[in-house]
């Protein structure tokens, strides 16, 4: 059988004011029917405008070159590059479909989501309202909602996040393609709901004989699902292989580093081992910095709704020179206590003493004593800057606050420090952070951390918006600036890898509890309780034949 | 004019507001503000230069021949022709558009600062104070918005008065109408900017309030008012006029004023006298106009869905150059 999706030669460029941008660059791609195709890359890659090209959702300002010819499963073929919008939008839903990576915005929030699923079905083919929502029902029940025939009238908002993108993956298969276009399917999602989600799109290829171009930055996601690999690299393509092979013996240099710098569970075992006997004598025994004891946050609820308890008795010690870090998945608490920690919301009840400090009952006035001994790092470098200001005078600012400096001016000598210490040249300080890349930034928010010496760091998912390869350089520099310095710090990430890497004990955080804490040998090893265990079992690893094995497990266990 | 594009970011004259969007715009929308611009800048030019520009004074009844005569029509000595009242229509028309900037200033202004102020400590500290400041500006909100002016033009200098007191009248009460529309706006990005990272960065640095509201809150919430601050001086130019047109205005010994002349030539038009209301009309609807293309045409311009996107590529991650320095550290 010919290929569903041949893609040749394809250039895509962007007119800017800034001139013209070539997103894509000379891509040739085929997509054989029932394969999944996965397209790798990080931001900036082409990955997402190569897979748009496919069902033309370029914008205006795009100009495409090459062919992109699509081919249904009636054999009849389009041109994407040059047909009409009427035989696009012929070819859109019936040869290839969509599956979007946010499913809370790709469903229209005031129609019913049987009505969302049935809308393809109308608009192609000619049949009854009774005939297509016997349909829905049983494409709904096909993709795992359960009870449909209630369901199908609900509203998008009445579905979790993993069953909402179950609705999106229905909307793609009810007219039954040859292809689904998979952009970052899971990335919104949190791993237990991943793992059913990965289930969910192999099923689509096995039952729905559906061919898949899954779009990830995710390597776990591509030895779980992918047949085939394409890895992208600033609009090129760099490699193509068959997955085993890929995973084995990459033969590109771009893709043998991209591989290296995925973070793999057990990597952080020597690590800590090392940073243990370092340590000097009678450390355990420490007053430490950061002691909490039946920790309660509650956020009152709004009118007629009830309290919200996001952290419910929890408790834990971070003794000098530690790195604890904190793993759940959305809507853990995690990030609630990091920042109770910095005084940035009000703790409910229980005791957490933070230097000295207790913060249950706090003032503003009672916690600004010990801000200059804490540090923070935001999860988005690029909200945490004020943009109207240089990125030296972001640094400098702790230090003009606290009167370690006149002005920002005058804190440039301690700025160019800290800016080498996280090495960036002291020449970006005069820039502003839109001149900054992603992982620039971060650096720079560290450097902002540091900038008063802290005692205790919080880290609040300090990578979770970076690429892998920049992640892997942003965490070896956090370790290594922690070697130097011996600060305390509360290193909160959804990813066990990237906590496994850093922290010298984990906590893992369930709907505001804590289920489980320890070393990282002990939690990540042998993982006492069944939430733990299920997290780490629906993990995907980046190695096709040891995912292989773990999903057979993850079955096993019935999640 | 200092040189453009000689460091890689954009020049601070390319940045300043409206300099940069004329330069990031394209086709019909850059049309728009050029022609927004060209008028805007006539009628400034216009206001700086009356005493040179006008032929004669805006309170001149007579020259060296005499009387000018009611109601005469163009003529080389009156390139406009002559009012009811026997003023020059040109004259009254250069020095009105100088009466028309001062209202403008000073409404704007003492709009701006109070409204900005005000809307900076309710979005920034909320709570009751925040409640009161909004329904007191929604309460003005109910008010139509010239009969207010009228009562405060009352209230302040009792009618009619001389130039000063009567442009003061003029734009407090544009004043407290704009107020609200301040507050709300200032109001609104505030509290928008205050949930922002960066804002929580600095409290967790351990800045103080006033730190944080004046360096990180009020800058980055001041991007909006250009635009409205070229809207509402078209509007307060509406309501000096209305407020001149319904006799509320400044005598016209003490200065010249578009809306009090339209008033006066109110009877002229069914007697076919056309140029007496027709110059001060003109010149009213093309300054309004001016003023409201270039701020439609800003708020175009600042909306990303609305403008041709002047965004380049994004910042690339050096992935490859520094790599070796990253292998070291790690090593």
């Amino acid at each position: 059988m010919s290929d569903l999706v041949e893609i040749t030669d394809l250039s895509v460029t962007f007119a800017t004011d800034a001139g013209p941008v070539r997103a894509v660059d000379g891509v040739s791609l085929a997509v054989k029917p029932g394969e999944v195709l996965a397209v790798v890359g990080e931001s900036g890659s082409g990955k997402t405008v190569t897979a748009k090209s496919i069902l033309g959702l370029l914008p205006e300002t795009a100009s495409i070159r090459g062919a992109v010819v699509l081919r249904g499963r009636d054999g009849g073929e389009t041109d994407i590059a040059t047909v009409s919008a009427k035989g696009l939008r012929r070819a859109r839903g019936r040869d290839a479909a969509m599956v979007f990576q946010e499913p809370s915005t790709a469903l229209n929030p005031v129609y019913p989501v049987g009505w969302q699923i049935a809308e393809g079905l109308l608009a192609h083919g000619r049949m009854t309202k009774a005939e297509a929502r016997a349909k829905v029902l049983d494409v709904m029940r096909r993709v795992g909602i359960p009870d449909p025939e209630t369901r199908i009238d609900h509203y998008p908002h009445q579905f979790s996040g993993g069953q909402k993108q179950r609705i999106v993956i229905a909307q793609a298969l009810v007219l039954d393609p040859g292809v689904i276009v998979a952009d970052e399917p899971t990335t919104a999602l949190d791993v237990t709901v991943q793992a059913e989600i990965l289930d969910l799109l192999r099923r689509c290829r096995d039952e729905f004989g559906a061919a898949i171009v899954l779009i990830t930055h995710n390597m776990g996601v591509v030895a779980d699902l992918a047949d085939r690999v394409a890895v992208m690299y600033q609009g090129k393509l760099v490699e193509e292989a068959p997955v085993r092979e890929l995973f084995e013996s990459p033969r590109e240099p771009y893709t043998q580093q991209l591989l290296a710098a995925v973070p793999r569970i057990g990597e952080g075992l020597a690590r800590a081992a090392e940073r243990a006997a370092r340590r000097p004598e009678g450390w355990e025994s420490e007053a430490p910095v950061v002691s909490a004891e039946g920790l309660r946050i509650v956020y009152p609820g709004r009118f007629r709704q009830p309290d919200f308890v996001a952290v419910d008795g929890v408790s834990f010690d971070i003794r000098p020179g530690e790195v604890l870090g904190l793993v759940g998945e959305s809507g853990s608490g995690k990030t609630t206590i990091g920042r109770a920690m910095a005084g940035l919301t009000k703790v409910s009840g229980g005791s957490f003493r933070v230097l000295g400090v207790e913060m249950n009952g706090a003032k503003e006035r009672d916690i600004r004593p010990i801000r200059h001994r804490i540090g923070f790092v935001f999860q988005d470098p690029a909200t945490s800057f004020n943009p109207l200001l240089t990125i030296a005078q972001c640094v400098a600012e702790p230090l003009v606050v606290h009167g370690r400096a006149e002005s920002a001016a005058d804190a440039r000598a301690r700025v160019d420090e800290l800016l080498e210490a996280v090495q960036l040249p002291a020449s970006y300080g005069d820039r502003y952070p839109h001149e900054l890349s992603g992982g620039q930034r971060q650096r720079a928010s560290l450097a902002r951390a540091l900038a008063l010496d802290p005692e205790l760091l919080i880290a609040d998912e300090p990578t979770s918006a970076l690429d892998v390869s920049v992640q892997a350089r942003v965490l070896d520099l956090f370790d290594e600036l922690h070697r130097e310095l011996g600060f305390a710090a509360l290193f909160i990430s959804h990813d066990l890898a990237v906590v496994d890497m850093l922290a010298d004990r984990i906590a893992v955080l369930h709907r505001g509890r804590m289920v489980e804490e320890g070393t990282g040998a002990e939690v990540l090893g042998a993982p006492s309780d069944p939430y733990t265990q299920r997290l780490l079992a629906s993990l995907p690893v980046p190695d096709p034949v040891l995912q292989a094995q773990r999903r057979a497990e993850w079955e096993g266990l019935g999640a | 004019m200092p040189s453009t594009a000689s460091s890689p970011r954009a020049s601070r004259w390319a940045r300043l507001p409206i300099v940069s969007q004329l330069r990031q715009s394209i086709g019909l929308q850059r049309g728009m503000l050029v022609a927004g611009l060209v008028l805007t800048v006539i009628f400034l030019v216009t206001a700086l230069l009356a005493p040179v520009l006008a032929p004669y004074g805006y309170a001149e009844l007579r020259d060296e021949n005499g009387l000018f005569g009611a109601t005469q029509a163009p003529s080389s000595a009156h390139l406009l022709g002559t009012t009811q009242g026997g003023y020059d229509v040109l004259s009254r028309l250069i020095w009105g558009s100088r009466t028309a900037l001062l209202v403008i200033l000073v409404a704007v202004a003492a709009s701006i600062v109070v409204g900005v102020a005000l809307g900076l400590i309710a979005g920034y500290f909320g709570g009751w104070l925040d409640r009161v400041l909004v329904v007191i500006a929604d309460a003005i909100y109910a008010f139509p918005s010239l009969l207010l002016a009228i009562v405060l033009a009352i209230a302040i200098n009792h009618g009619q008065s001389g130039m000063w007191p009567g442009i003061l009248a003029a734009a407090l009460s544009i004043t407290v109408i704009y107020i609200p529309q301040y507050l709300r706006v200032t109001r609104a990005e505030v509290v928008r900017i205050k949930s922002e990272a960066f804002v929580e960065s600095a409290r967790v640095i351990g800045a103080g309030h006033v730190r944080i509201m004046t360096r990180h809150v009020l800058r980055n919430s001041l991007r909006t008012l250009p635009l409205i601050l070229t809207l509402n001086a078209s509007e307060a130019i509406l309501t000096l006029a209305g407020l001149g047109f319904l006799g509320f205005g400044i005598e016209p010994s003490a200065a010249a004023e578009w809306g009090y002349d339209l008033n006066k030539a109110v009877g002229d038009v069914t007697s076919g006298i056309w140029w007496t209301a027709l110059f001060p009309g003109l010149a009213i609807v093309l300054v309004v106009l001016g003023l409201t293309l270039v701020g439609e045409s800003l708020n175009d311009l600042s909306d990303p869905r609305l403008r041709r996107r002047a965004a380049g590529a994004e910042p690339v991650e050096d992935l490859l150059a520094p790599a070796s320095t990253t292998q070291e550290a790690s090593a």
